[in-house]
């Protein structure tokens, strides 16, 4: 235990050069499990999608899914990587109870793409992340911990396993080990994730949700003092979320400063990210771990991708998300800086899709990036599922266009509509929401208006035409913000010139 | 009618279509036998008297038809029988009702065969004696001091006993063949890949290959035929027709095989055989020649690293495939007090439940996976498998089929190979290379040794498993079939 | 000399998951050297340039199309568990060093 006071993130980048490598699983959204037919729905009563295959019944066996190799092969490609001609999966031994086989049926020495790249952009300027491996294998089942006092796995008395996760293909991307970052380690860490999840976002094979651990990344921090050899590096896991990705090599890179300011050896060891803290606890030292006694999986024959069906494949990939938001920025005429927090929203494709549903780039950005993305940040659900389609938001934008709709009333439908109450023309119907266009209703509300703030009306009269304000205000109230406000002013003027 | 038990499966099929014998009837005679010899054979580790007439009862109705409708079947414990005990002879298993079928035990119901119930073996197909079934050995029918070799014992017993005329077995290294020849009965292990393992419990995955037991050649063929071809729950399943074994089992009944080639490997000459056992070799082997077949001395230079390759490879495989017996989702559980760990309950429970042979196999594939020894053994013998494929080509570019004794010793007695593993595993000595290279063997009775049953082995390239069967009828044409003294 | 020891036969056992006897773990070493003393044999095959057979069936890409597939029911996928609650497995405490 070290008493000494830790040292400072610029401190310890100062003194020591940090090597990160990250290791990305991506849970694919096939509609079955990679080696049998059950679904995959997230949320599932438990073991109701399981059968002799993912529950590795004696005798049962695998049969793989096409879409889990070709979602691979459609990963790798994005990610720049050259496809085998031929691979086998591997068996991966070692015991654990949500792992019905108790092996986990993966890839070892012939994963199935390797050796691509991600560019990724930071400040301007650009960073190439190698990637060494993109391989396909299958997830667990899921453990509930009871009898401990946080649902923990330390301290409780037993364990309840459901399976209806296991077998669900997972994708592994593994970079190359990323030195010569220096200070910038941690938010270039944090912004490859967040291209590599939106590059695998746009081939549409995953909904890459990290709160629901479709998307899972381990860490692997190294520090060195520069000239010297890399030092030993810890794996982070338990890292659930994009900021965590930042603080957990920013925090792990203090740590290990401090330790090698003190003259202790870094161990190679698993170490667990905690949110609350901020900071990393050890796990698995490697040196006890298992060996995994790979050998290729004999239920499964090799997978010989036809190199014709992988060039049609990579001719029909996506644009790429980076290359794209170029393109858009220059379409919706927005700044670099206004795009990235376009896409750090997850709402690209929602903008796009509300644009080409009717709406302006204007109209369409506005309620994505402001009242949508204000209640996603707020509720904590992703953009795409808070509960309005691009279809909706463009009718929304339409009937505000058409004058139907005033801002304030916009934002009640559009909260109704949020809330499931239907289409916005259905909600604003619902709701009585609709703009008070009637001459007549508005004529009294004015002429009441008028005559409750004589001392206004006569200053309107006078010329002060600013004070129109006021009366406006009023009108807006007794009619309960359901006025065109444009048109009760224009009223005004006219009853008071 | 003559005795129902000892008529084939050809004549009880023909037999129960012509209305001659009802399938109930032809069902409860060999239930009958059963309950009359299997306290001393012990062949069956299950018998399901009323879902064998059950099913003969829906043939007799006529709800199922086929070639060997009506015709009763006994099943190899390690092939998984929805709602029926499969425990594999295992005691991790014991009372475990799979909720699901094998492929095989589909096709079997399809055809309208009668399954009278599970046979014993050795635990989880690891033996050749059957005597490291848990639930105790199955006794030689030719003298019931003797072993029934193994694993399939069971099977091959309660064909020899006349409790059954087809049986299920599956075959690693020769766990058809070696029981077939010891009981004087015909065991033939399909290509691999023509017979689905959907379902069959996994020994070494790369080597299972289920196939037909049953007293002579024609019968087995149609055995073959009604399980075998490809199945998509299988991915090593081969996506052709089988061969017309029945077929090419009646050609061979005729007695001519004018023009067709033996190899004889020379590395298999004085590797060990009993004397009675080459000499009834030999004379079968003269009795093809008079039937018109050639002889052609072949070398197979790497079949001596058959037996190691094998005893690396199928332990290896093993050690992964019965990871999944853990105590957790099915089968036994020892030790669970509330206060050990799911670690010390699963190693408690896996000490418990599998017998010695099993565990020996479990820690020697997990050594032999070790990543510090993984090109040494298991890398070196995944090699040696090529080698010995390149001899099978090379040998299959002189002869049709290659031939040699099934196994070096006729059955013999209890015990005396158990205390030294090396010395049972010389049982498959013979049966083992086809296993490596994946193509199909059949072991066919020969003659008689001191009294008891010799295996002639027949060996053909993949997917060639009709020439087998030509070869097979042809020799039991001119030998004849052997008859074990009455129980 | 002894190809395998009995420390060596132990640590395996226990990767295996087998918590064997010490008249086990006698008793295996002592086969289990014999036995490895014969297939070493495997080693005397100069095979270098040879590729490695891990599958006998020359097939490729064996693949199904993703389209569900009835499951088994809770009830089935339940049925033969040592125990079970609430519709899961229930097992004993897991050590934290598995995790
Ligand atoms: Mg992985
Ligand atoms: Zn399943």
């Amino acid at each position: 235990m070290t008493t000494t006071a830790l040292p400072t993130y610029e401190d310890a980048t100062a003194r020591f050069e940090p090597v990160i490598g990250l290791e990305t699983h991506v849970e694919l959204g096939t509609q079955t499990k990679m080696f049998c037919g059950c679904r995959t729905e997230f949320g599932a009563e438990p073991n109701t999608q399981v059968c002799p295959v993912c529950l590795a019944l004696p005798g049962a066996l695998p049969v793989a899914n096409r879409a889990g190799i070709e979602a691979t092969i459609r990963i790798g490609l994005a990610l720049n990587c050259e496809i085998a001609t031929w691979c086998r999966m591997a068996r991966k031994n070692y015991f654990y109870p949500d792992m019905p086989k108790n092996f986990q049926t993966s890839q070892y020495d012939e994963p199935l793409c390797t050796d691509g790249y991600v560019d990724v952009e930071f400040e301007g300027k650009q960073y190439r992340i190698g990637i060494e491996r993109v391989h396909l294998e299958e997830d667990t089942g899921k453990t509930l911990h009871v009898g401990g006092a946080t649902g923990r796995i330390q301290g409780a008395t037993e364990s309840l396993v459901d399976y209806n996760r296991a077998g669900i293909p997972l994708v592994e991307i593994v970079t190359k080990p990323v030195p010569g970052l220096g200070a910038l380690a941690p938010e270039i860490a944090k912004a490859y994730v967040t291209e590599l999840r939106d590059i695998i976002r746009s081939l549409g094979v995953s909904d890459v949700r990290m709160e629901q651990g479709s998307l899972r990344c381990d860490v692997n921090t190294s520090l060195n003092k520069p000239g010297e050899e890399w030092g030993t590096r810890t794996e982070t896991k338990n890292v659930n979320s994009l900021r965590s990705v930042e603080r957990a090599v920013r925090s792990e890179i203090i740590r290990q400063a401090s330790l090698l300011d003190e003259g202790v050896r870094i161990i190679q060891e698993t170490r667990h990210f905690h949110e609350d803290r901020g900071n990393t606890s050890p796990g698995r030292s490697k040196e006890t771990a298992t060996d995994y006694r790979y050998f290729p999986e004999p239920d499964l024959v090799p997978i010989a991708p036809d190199p014709a069906w992988v060039a049609e494949l990579k001719a029909a990939l996506p644009e790429r998300p980076s290359s794209k938001r170029a393109r858009l920025r220059e379409e919706w005429g927005i700044s670099e800086i206004d795009m990235q927090s376009v896409a750090n929203a997850g709402a690209v494709e929602l903008i796009e899709e509300t644009i080409a549903a009717g709406a302006s780039p204007a109209g369409a950005r506005k309620w994505w990036m402001g009242e949508l993305a204000r209640r996603a940040n707020e509720t904590g659900i992703e953009l795409a599922d808070i509960g309005a389609t691009p279809a909706q938001v463009a009718e929304l934008q339409k009937l505000v266009d058409a004058g139907k709709l005033n801002d304030k009333l916009a934002r009640s439908v559009l909260e109704g509509v949020v809330a499931g109450e239907g289409d916005p023309a259905a909600v604003m119907a619902a709701r009585g929401l609709e703009v008070v266009n009637d001459e007549g209703a508005l004529t009294a509300a004015v002429d009441e208006a008028i005559a409750a703030n004589p001392d206004i009306a006569a200053k309107i009269r006078e010329g002060k035409v600013a004070a129109a304000g006021a009366l406006v205000g009023a009108v807006m109230k007794t009619t309960r913000g359901q006025a065109d406000a444009k048109a009760v002013r224009d009223l005004i003027l006219a009853r008071l010139s | 009618m003559s005795d129902l038990t000892r008529m084939s499966a050809v004549e009880l099929a023909g037999a129960i279509k012509s209305k001659q014998v009802s399938a109930v009837e032809v069902a409860q005679a060999h239930l009958d036998r059963i309950s009359a010899v299997d306290e001393r054979v012990h062949a069956f580790l299950h018998v399901d008297a009323e879902g064998a007439l059950a099913a003969a009862a829906r043939v007799d109705k006529g709800e199922v038809t086929g070639p060997l409708a009506g015709v009763p079947v006994a099943v190899k414990d390690v092939i998984a029988t929805k709602g029926v005990p499969t425990t594999a002879a295992s005691k991790i298993l014991e009372g475990w009702r799979p909720p699901y079928s094998a492929t095989i035990y589909e096709r079997l119901q399809a055809a309208g065969t009668v399954p009278l119930g599970k046979t014993n073996m050795d635990e989880f197909a690891m033996g050749s004696s059957t005597e490291y079934s848990a639930y105790g050995p199955t006794n030689n029918p030719w003298d019931l001091g003797r072993i029934p070799g193994g694993s399939g014992g069971g099977s091959a017993a309660a064909l020899a006993a006349y409790e059954a005329p087809l049986a299920i077995g599956t075959d690693t290294g020769g766990s058809i063949r070696q029981p077939g020849a010891v009981t004087g009965t015909v065991g033939a292990k399909p290509t691999y890949g023509g017979t689905s393992r959907y379902g069959l419990i996994a020994f070494s995955s790369s080597l299972d290959t289920p196939g037909p037991c049953a007293r002579n050649v024609e019968d087995a063929a149609l055995l073959h035929s009604v399980i075998g071809g490809h199945d998509v729950r299988d991915s090593t399943s081969i996506p052709q027709p089988v061969p017309d074994v029945v077929a090419a089992a009646r050609l061979g009944a005729t007695g001519d095989l004018t023009g067709v080639k033996l190899g004889l490997v020379k590395e298999f000459a004085g590797d060990g055989s009993e004397a009675g056992v080459t000499a009834a070799f030999r004379e079968s082997l003269e009795a093809l020649v008079k039937l018109g077949a050639e002889v052609v001395e072949v070398s197979c230079p790497n079949f001596q690293y058959a037996l190691p390759a094998y005893y690396l490879i199928a332990p290896s495989e093993c050690s992964s495939n019965l990871a999944r017996f853990d105590g957790v989702r099915y089968g036994l559980r020892v030790g669970d007090d509330g206060n050990r760990s799911l670690e010390e309950v699963m190693s408690l429970t896996r000490d418990a439940g599998f017998g010695p042979e099993v565990k020996r196999r479990i820690i020697l594939g997990t050594y032999a996976l070790s990543s510090g020894y993984y090109d040494a053994y298991y890398g070196q013998a995944q090699k040696v498998r090529t080698l010995i494929t390149r001899d099978f080509e090379k040998a299959f570019e002189q002869v049709d089929v290659l031939v040699s004794p099934t196994t070096p010793f006729v059955a013999f007695p209890f015990g005396s190979r158990t205390s030294d593993p090396y010395q049972m595993y010389l049982a498959d000595l013979f049966t083992i290379p086809t296993n490596l290279y994946g193509g199909p063997a059949i072991s066919v009775p020969c003659g008689l040794s001191e009294g008891l049953p010799v295996g002639f082995q027949i060996m053909a390239p993949t997917m060639a498993d009709d020439r087998m069967y030509r070869v097979g009828a042809a020799l039991e044409s001119a030998v004849g079939t052997f008859t074990p003294p009455a129980l | 000399m002894a190809a395998i020891s009995r420390e060596e036969v132990a640590h395996l056992a226990r990767l295996s998951r087998l918590a064997v006897t010490e008249q086990e773990l006698d008793q295996f070493a002592g086969q289990l050297d014999v036995i490895l003393q014969s297939v070493a044999r495997v080693g005397e095959v100069a095979a270098d340039d040879i590729p490695p057979t891990s599958h006998s069936v020359p097939l490729t890409n064996v693949y199904r199309d993703d389209v569900p597939q009835p499951s088994l029911t809770q009830d089935e996928a339940l049925s033969g568990a040592p125990d079970a609650f609430d519709g899961r497995f229930r097992v004993p405490r897991i050590l934290d060093e598995e995790a």
